[in-house]
């Protein structure tokens, strides 16, 4: 057992952001600079709790801390296990690429980069370490207002527009959530995850249908965070106007619709759930490989660069759910490495589109040759493994993660289904980066070549992206003890009992309400 | 009482939705105000439908109305009202820089004609 320094360590992840932006809006509202090293220093404070917590976690107890000293299911209760850790740690890595690949320019495009990032990576931590189902929809909320802005961070009529449909269909989702949580407050009594996965089993038979109608709600929302098909089509239009880093930041926001529910449908409606059990088990799959299959003719249609990395990242979120949607115990250690993959490979996706997009010029990022671009080598190399590393292709993490996919799925009920459309749809995406690889570097427009200006050729923002990358290459080369780690964490969330245990909700004699006088 | 709690949510929930699937923004954001006006009274049904019943200790009850939808409400309240005024900002800067208040990518509605005076019409 590696013990915490304290046992207050676990709300680090949510304190530390919501301080460190507080700072920086009062004390440094118009130093850049010192924003920037308070930023960066903050973001580092975080990988190292990160780091500390997982190496906490790694014993495999559940340690739970009751917020305020009330017990649960009274107060709310924050759960560290070695899910919640892996991805904090996530969270944790991708914040500080974005940060810093920020530091070279995008914060200077608009106001207050630097709070919301810390916002959105405390809203992030905090939907992950919770162990309530409502305080889950407050963090939603909190990580959703901070994209909001950040999203909208340079301003411009085309990130107005699409950033008034997110906001709407994300204000619709949350109307969703709060009823779902109202119909399972009103059937069980309790909002508390562990304190839910007890009583979900015993509810009256009158209540089931209610019960599965909340649940199937709930699934619904997490599906739209999760751009499931067909709730996906936000997505693209989204994480095309955001700007790049903001859009790798983005790729955490997909995973927390995975995360909750790949939490909510184990632990809560999962084997144990009585009437309810597995309730989510038969949608999930079929909108997943729909989801594949539409992402990648996205990828195959997409005109540029920008939209080819928002298709990809539906395809993978497809493959994802592909793998959770199994709800066992092979298909969920698949999905998370899937997930660490998809969320890597995605961020440097997105880093280096932005990159390209910038020495561009003109183009931007549109798919059509140029003339020939400085240090174009570069970027076509970065470009090349970036669509490998996406794609699924040998040697880079894609590959493990599609190989440990269809390992997985081989014994589920649909293999042959399974195994044809990622198959098929791994083919059209390897296809469409092919394309857009050789258009944008190997053909060359007549004219000039673009001359490489002195003060865009800052060195940070290429060496982030390589970071990244190198982060998926890490992945491959380490699969052996990644998927070791990974197997035990999806033994953990499967042992629902230790959990519950773990968190050990106080019983109370009777529920207060009582119907009608 | 059940019954005209669960019409009065129903009712708010259709026309909510009606309007958020209207073409333009204001319409829509109308209809998100709605939509929480429906969400928040449901949370408040949630914990049942009492009378006279205290929500905390007290000696002579002999049972209690449930004391968490009030807070779990008022959570949900603050969180759409910022939600909303964001919204509504958008909303003002999106018609301001474009000149058009459609959210569906159609064309710009037609400017009015220029409507001749009362009175002064030929």
């Amino acid at each position: 057992m590696t013990p915490l320094p304290f046992t207050g360590l676990i709300v680090m992840p949510i304190v530390l952001p919501a301080l460190t932006a507080a700072v920086l809006v009062l004390a440094f509202r118009y130093r850049l600079d010192l924003q920037r090293i308070v930023s960066v220093g903050a973001a580092a404070l975080l990988l190292a709790v990160a780091i500390a917590l997982y190496a906490s976690a790694r014993d495999g107890d559940v340690q739970p801390y009751a917020l305020g000293n009330w017990p649960a299911p009274f107060g709310i209760t924050l759960v560290l296990d070695r899910l919640s850790a892996t991805m904090v740690l996530l969270t944790a890595l991708v914040g500080l690429a974005v940060t810093l690949y920020a530091i070279t320019g995008w914060d200077r495009r608009g106001r207050h980069f630097h709070p919301l990032l810390q916002f959105q990576l405390m809203g992030l931590s905090g939907a992950f370490l919770t162990g309530d189902v409502f305080n889950l929809f407050v963090f939603f909320e909190v990580m959703l207002i901070a994209s909001y802005a950040l999203m909208l961070h340079g301003g411009g009529a085309r990130r107005l527009k699409a950033g008034l449909t997110y906001v709407a269909i994300n204000l619709i989702g949350s109307t969703l959530f709060l009823f779902a949580v109202g119909v399972i407050y009103a059937v069980t009594g309790t909002l508390n995850m562990a304190d839910l996965a007890a009583k979900v089993a015993t509810v009256a038979p009158a209540d089931e249908a209610l019960l599965r109608t909340g649940a199937l709600l709930l699934l619904l929302v997490f599906a739209l965070k999760a751009a499931l098909v067909p709730l996906h089509w936000w997505l693209p239009g989204a994480y095309a106007a955001a700007p790049g880093p903001v859009a790798a930041m983005f790729m955490l926001m997909t995973k927390v619709g995975a995360y909750a529910i790949l939490r909510v449908y184990t632990l809560v409606f999962g084997v144990d759930a009585g009437a309810v059990a597995n309730v989510a088990s038969p949608w999930v799959v079929p909108a997943a490989l729909l989801t594949l299959a539409l992402g990648a003719a996205g990828v195959l249609a997409s005109r540029s660069l920008t939209a080819l990395a928002c298709f990809s990242v539906v395809w993978s979120m497809g493959s994802l759910l592909t793998a959770f949607g199994l709800f066992d115990f092979g298909g969920i250690a698949a999905g998370l490495y899937y997930l660490l993959h998809s969320t890597l490979a995605g961020a440097a996706l997105f880093l280096l589109v932005d990159l390209v997009a910038g020495v561009r010029d003109g183009a931007a990022d549109r798919i059509v040759p140029t003339p020939a671009l400085p240090q174009g080598a570069l970027f076509a190399g970065l470009f090349f493994v970036a669509g490998i590393a996406v794609a699924g292709l040998p040697p880079l993490s894609g590959f493990v993660g599609k190989l440990l996919l269809l390992d997985a799925t081989g014994s589920a009920p649909g293999a042959a289904v399974i195994w044809t459309v990622v198959l098929a749809t791994s083919l059209a995406v390897i296809l469409g980066f092919a394309r857009a690889g050789s258009t944008l570097f190997w053909k060359t427009a007549p004219g000039p070549a673009v001359p490489a200006r002195p003060g865009r050729a800052a060195m940070l923002p290429t060496v982030v992206c390589i970071a990244v990358l190198g982060a998926t290459a890490l992945l491959a080369a380490f699969a052996g003890p990644v998927t070791a780690e990974l197997d035990a964490t999806a033994r953990q969330l499967l042992d629902t009992a230790a959990y519950r245990r773990a968190v050990a909700p106080v019983q109370s004699a009777a529920m207060p309400s009582g119907g009608t006088p | 009482m059940e019954l005209l709690v669960a019409a009065g949510i129903g009712l708010l929930t259709a026309v909510g939705l009606y309007l958020v699937l209207r073409p333009h923004s204001f319409t829509m954001i109308v209809g998100t105000v709605f939509l929480s006006y429906a969400v928040n009274l449901f949370l408040f049904a949630m914990g049942r439908l009492t009378l006279d019943r205290p929500p905390l200790v007290d000696a002579g009850a002999t049972s209690y109305a449930d004391p968490l939808p009030q807070a779990l409400v008022l959570t949900a309240i603050v969180i759409s009202f910022g939600m909303t005024a964001l919204a509504v900002v958008l909303a003002l800067r999106g018609f301001l820089e474009t000149g058009s208040d459609r959210v569906d990518g159609g064309r710009p509605d037609p400017e009015p004609a220029p409507t001749d005076r009362a009175g002064e019409a030929p």
